[in-house]
């Protein structure tokens, strides 16, 4: 099989968990927290920057159906993606495509982790809003160090709570893929299609419903995917 | 909105705007969402990035005016976190105008709304996707990782910091008169020009990103065909139990039996 559990370190990925669960929220929102970019970034640590965009760009169709507005619950894909690239990495060549099984359960893993670390996130609004309402009295006398305090604190646990979901899924999440993968008995081509269809199916039904919002769009996407198919079909 | 549209501005002088002001506040808002909490939301964060304005208030920062604007500013406070520049300009301008704190408080209070409103349906549900559809597009042209990801980043930041710079400057200069910045042609017809741009990205996107992801094989292969029949026949059900079920949820499932079945047959 040729799967190496080599790849990236522990620790690595835990710092950049940390790093890309910061940015969906508190800091600096650059969107290095996407799938399609946080991904490519833990599957080049791990040693196949490929394998880890091809595993993104996966979660990035799942990740087009919500929307991060506000107070509302959605999946936690910074620190979820860190996880699944990494994984989707293990044991691929720094230009290849991940094997079939470990790219499922890469893609399974980014979504537990992504659930999780939506939830993660609920804990931690909570838990500064403990810590804010002990101090909401100097806040009212207009204490600049309780101002910074609690900005520090905030995103300070942030990071660390990317960075424990990170430490949570990567490791049972690899013997996960190293174990399936060894005994994966579906052809590559198959498992690829199923793994795709599904995620493609998702993001296309989320755009089919975003577009209704505005009017002629749902004709142009209709339009371009016929374009785009022709341009597969002559081989572009 | 009754205090955004009836505010007329201040008769002072615009006070003093320095270049090290501006950016220790633009910096300060990209932390602007830090301390967000079920509690005061992202009031905290409004104080932390106006700070650095409320200083040039007469007895600095151990002056009461200072210690009155900062608790003013630090109260609860929602908004989106990139349009929220324009509230953080217009508040420390007229923080440092003086304006009576009644009216800051009103003024604030009416701002939330429509901040939100704006930036959800620009940047989240339009910007945001475009953004990602144009990075899924590279990947299916065979950009390399590197091409993806600047191509991604770039564009998003483009618009990203632009945004900021853009509302803290608007936000400072027209200060109670804030409410007509929100007229901007980006702010009123961007998502539907970005919308229309989205949609033709990802009609281009899909395919040649499956393909990518397929492996880049024969196009009219069996499984390039299956692919390309059951991916529309499955978001034509996920449409349809749109609300009862999420995709992800739903690919979840697939997945989990599709490695059950392969491990154990």
């Amino acid at each position: 099989m040729g799967l190496e559990p080599a790849g990236a370190s522990v620790a690595g990925v835990a710092v950049l968990a940390g790093v890309l669960g910061l940015d969906v929220v508190s800091f600096p929102q650059a969107m290095i927290s996407r799938p399609i970019v946080a991904a490519t970034v833990a599957g080049a640590l791990a040693g196949s920057p490929v394998a880890g965009l091809a595993c993104g760009a996966a979660l990035e169709c799942l990740a087009l159906e919500t929307l991060p507005v506000g107070a509302s619950r959605y999946p936690e894909w910074g620190s979820a993606s860190a996880v699944a690239g990494a994984v989707a990495a293990t044991g691929a060549g720094p230009l290849s495509l991940p094997h079939p099984g470990m790219f499922v359960v890469a893609v399974v893993a980014g979504i537990v982790a992504g659930w999780y670390g939506g939830e993660s996130m609920s804990w931690h609004r909570r838990l500064i809003a403990r810590f804010a309402r002990r101090r909401l009295g100097r806040l009212a006398e207009g204490d600049r160090r309780t101002v910074y305090a609690l900005q520090a604190f905030g995103i300070g646990a942030d990071l660390l709570r990317g960075a424990l979901n990170g430490l949570l899924f990567f490791l049972p999440a690899r013997a996960t893929a190293l174990w399936v993968s060894a005994r994966w008995s579906l052809p590559g081509d198959l498992t690829r299609a199923v793994t795709i269809t599904a995620v493609a199916a998702v993001a296309a039904a989320a755009l089919w419903i975003d577009f209704h919002a505005i009017s002629g769009t749902r004709r142009l996407f209709l339009l371009s995917l016929t374009l785009g198919t022709l341009l597969v079909v002559i081989g572009v | 909105m009754s205090e955004l549209s009836t505010s007329t501005p201040p008769a002072l002088a615009t006070p003093a705007f320095t270049r090290g002001t501006r950016l220790r506040i633009l910096v300060r808002m990209l932390a602007i969402q830090g301390s967000w909490n079920y509690e005061i939301l992202m009031g905290n964060g409004m104080g932390f990035c106006i700070e650095p304005a409320l200083r040039t208030l007469p007895g600095g920062r151990e002056g009461t005016a200072y210690r009155e604007a900062l608790a003013r500013q630090s109260a609860y406070f929602n908004a989106h976190p990139y349009l929220a520049a324009l509230a953080v300009g217009a508040l420390a301008r007229a923080e440092c105008d003086q304006v009576p704190p009644s009216r800051i408080e009103r003024f604030r209070t009416a701002l939330c709304g429509p901040l939100g409103s704006v930036g959800d349906r620009l940047v989240w549900a339009a910007w945001l996707p475009a953004c990602s559809l144009v990075g899924l597009l590279l990947f299916g042209l065979h950009g390399t990782p590197q091409a993806v990801l600047l191509g991604f980043l770039l564009l998003y930041n483009a618009g990203h910091l632009w945004l900021r710079i853009w509302g803290l400057h608007a936000g400072w200069h027209q200060g109670l008169r804030v409410a007509s910045a929100l007229g901007h042609p980006v702010l009123q017809h961007g998502p539907r020009y970005i919308g229309r741009g989205a949609a033709v990205c990802a009609g281009l996107a899909l395919p040649l990103a499956v393909h990518r992801a397929l492996g880049g094989g024969d196009p009219l292969g069996a499984v390039p065909i299956g692919v390309a029949v059951a991916t529309p026949l499955l978001a034509v059900v996920l449409v349809r139990v749109r609300g009862r079920a999420e995709g992800w949820r739903v690919v979840l499932l697939m997945l989990v039996l599709c490695v059950l079945y392969s491990v154990t047959r």
